[in-house]
């Protein structure tokens, strides 16, 4: 089989997400803050819910985590996704601030497809860490490994 | 303090035929469901002075006020979130009528997805924030975010599959009663629903809505007005929409506690202005986009307790007879899926005591609109 590159939906960046992205490219998983009050957020937002403060940071997470849930789609889906179906989709709470919860894939390596990894193998509570992988558009995301 | 309480009444419903192909445009089709309603009420068209839709509605006012010979029209609205809004659309009407800012409202909803296009395969309406959070990732479709929040669901409070199949049974059974449903003559069986394909694990093809062609509208005027109708009046009792702190819409997984969704804003409201509680509801539509949507919302609007709504749907609770008559017109699952609108069209129905599937002496019901989004819901009463 020749190589293929998967055809991934790439994220349409806003500029309350646009830091989020910067740091993934830099390998960093980043979650804005409130410079004033200190409270975490996500999505990324102009002010602050708990101290309606504008001013905000990034603070650095240790990209460790848990699954909180997941689901396999299968078909019908968009072309780049179809042929990788069945495949996982999670939603993991960061295990710095388990309040904070991400929309991702658990996959084999940074780079492998949605599907490298068995649906048995996953779990509620599976620990996981964070690794970025380049994926079309010249877009950073984060993608999820399982902790042996 | 003004009160919205049984001050309008539901006089008149209307709808086309539901398939998954109709032949007639979105705009024909809304005309039709919308004059069959007021033909349904005796109120002629040119008395229309309000309207009132929800959004992913392809019709607008101005083109089905022309079309039917509406008057001057002095309120429309429009409310937002897809099928969470068709509650609202008779909440907005009866504002508008009781507030004397309109005399007669008409809402309607018209959709051809049966044969259309598929909203989530719109790349470019769906990608920008904050789908960037997700669509990347393979979280597609409605059926994939519900489907996250349905695992994490059943884990925290064991419900099963075969509750979620009860669900599906309710409404397929009452389908079955219902020669104007999709799925009128297709009984379901559990080694059927059990066998049955995914669609995004854990929720299989029979935990989904059918896509379909069809129209609706109903008809909302002044209580005293609706006594002088064709039909005995169905009074809104009570009305609420609910869009809770830090709601993320489907993807509530942002929010502190992701399985208390809109339905728990909404019902404190709706209670709150009612004389009446959950165990005075003697039949309810509730919106059943996906199955799940159903044991959450039993227990937002207070028919159950937190995570009881699973076992809630157990010994035939749901069906005719049971302890909660469900969505007995089909609902979303088996009559159409037409964004809940035909929830309300069978609460009606179920009040004037003409459903196929008559709860015995019915006098009032609940009806919701979508779960996991901004939603609205109504109290109706006869
Ligand atoms: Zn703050």
């Amino acid at each position: 089989m020749t190589d293929s590159v998967i055809d991934y939906l790439t994220p349409v960046i806003d500029e309350d997400g646009a830091p989020f992205w910067r740091y993934a490219a830099q390998g960093e998983l980043r979650i804005q803050a409130c410079a004033s009050c200190d409270e975490l957020r996500f999505p990324p937002r102009p002010c602050c819910p708990r101290c309606q403060s504008f001013h905000s940071t990034w603070r650095r997470m240790s990209g460790r985590g848990r699954i909180w849930s997941y689901v396999l789609p299968h078909p019908p889906l968009l072309p780049g996704y179809a042929e990788q179906a069945p495949y996982n989709a999670v939603v993991v709470e960061l295990a710095d601030a388990p309040r904070i919860r991400l929309v991702g894939n658990v996959v084999a390596a940074a780079d492998a497809p949605l599907n490298s990894v068995a649906p048995e193998r996953l779990g509620i509570g599976a620990p996981v860490r964070v690794a970025f992988t380049e994926a079309g558009g010249g877009v950073t995301v984060p993608r999820w490994l399982l902790e042996r | 303090m003004a009160t919205l309480k049984d001050a309008t009444a539901i006089a008149g419903i209307g709808q086309t035929a539901f398939a998954k192909h109709l032949p007639e445009s979105e705009k024909t089709l809304a005309c039709r469901a919308i004059l069959a309603a007021l033909d349904d009420a005796g109120v002629s068209p040119a008395e229309v002075d309000a309207f009132a839709s929800y959004t992913m509605e392809e019709t607008d006012e101005v083109e089905i006020a022309k079309a039917i010979g509406a008057g001057d029209v002095t309120f429309f609205s429009k409310a937002g979130y897809g099928g969470g809004g068709s509650c609202a659309t008779v909440a907005h009407l009866a504002a508008a009528v009781a507030t004397g800012q309109a005399n007669v409202g008409v809402a309607w909803r018209s959709r051809k997805r049966g044969s259309g296009p598929r909203p989530w395969k719109n790349t470019k309406a769906q990608l920008p924030t904050p789908g960037q959070w997700t669509r990347p990732f393979g979280l597609l479709r409605p059926a994939d975010e519900i489907g996250m929040l349905t695992r994490r669901y059943m884990h925290e409070y064991g419900a099963t599959r075969d509750h979620l199949f009860n669900v599906a049974l309710a409404c397929r059974n009452r389908a079955n009663q219902n020669p104007a449903a999709v799925m009128y003559e297709r009984p379901l069986t559990r080694e059927t629903y059990m066998t049955s394909r995914w669609i995004s694990e854990p929720l299989c093809l029979f935990d989904n809505c059918l896509e379909t062609d069809g129209a609706l509208a109903c008809v909302v005027v002044g209580a005293g007005r609706a006594r002088d109708c064709r039909h005995r009046p169905v009074y809104v009792h009570s009305v609420a929409q609910g869009l809770p702190a830090q709601h993320h819409g489907m993807v509530n997984y942002w929010n502190d506690d992701p399985l208390a969704g809109p339905a728990w804003t909404a019902a404190r409201q709706l209670w709150k202005t009612a004389d009446l509680g959950p165990q005075d509801i003697d039949v309810a539509q509730i919106y059943d986009a996906f199955t799940p949507l159903v044991p959450l919302s039993l227990e937002g609007y207070g028919f159950c307790g937190r995570g009881e709504g699973g076992p809630f749907t157990e010994g035939g609770a749901l069906e005719i007879g049971g302890r909660l008559p469900l969505n007995t017109g089909g609902g979303g699952l088996g009559e159409a899926y037409v964004h809940g609108f035909n929830l309300i069209n069978e609460g009606v129905k179920q009040l004037r005591g003409v459903s196929t599937a008559q709860v015995q002496g019915a006098s009032t019901c609940l009806v919701t609109a979508g779960e996991g989004v901004p939603t609205s819901a109504l109290v109706l009463r006869s």
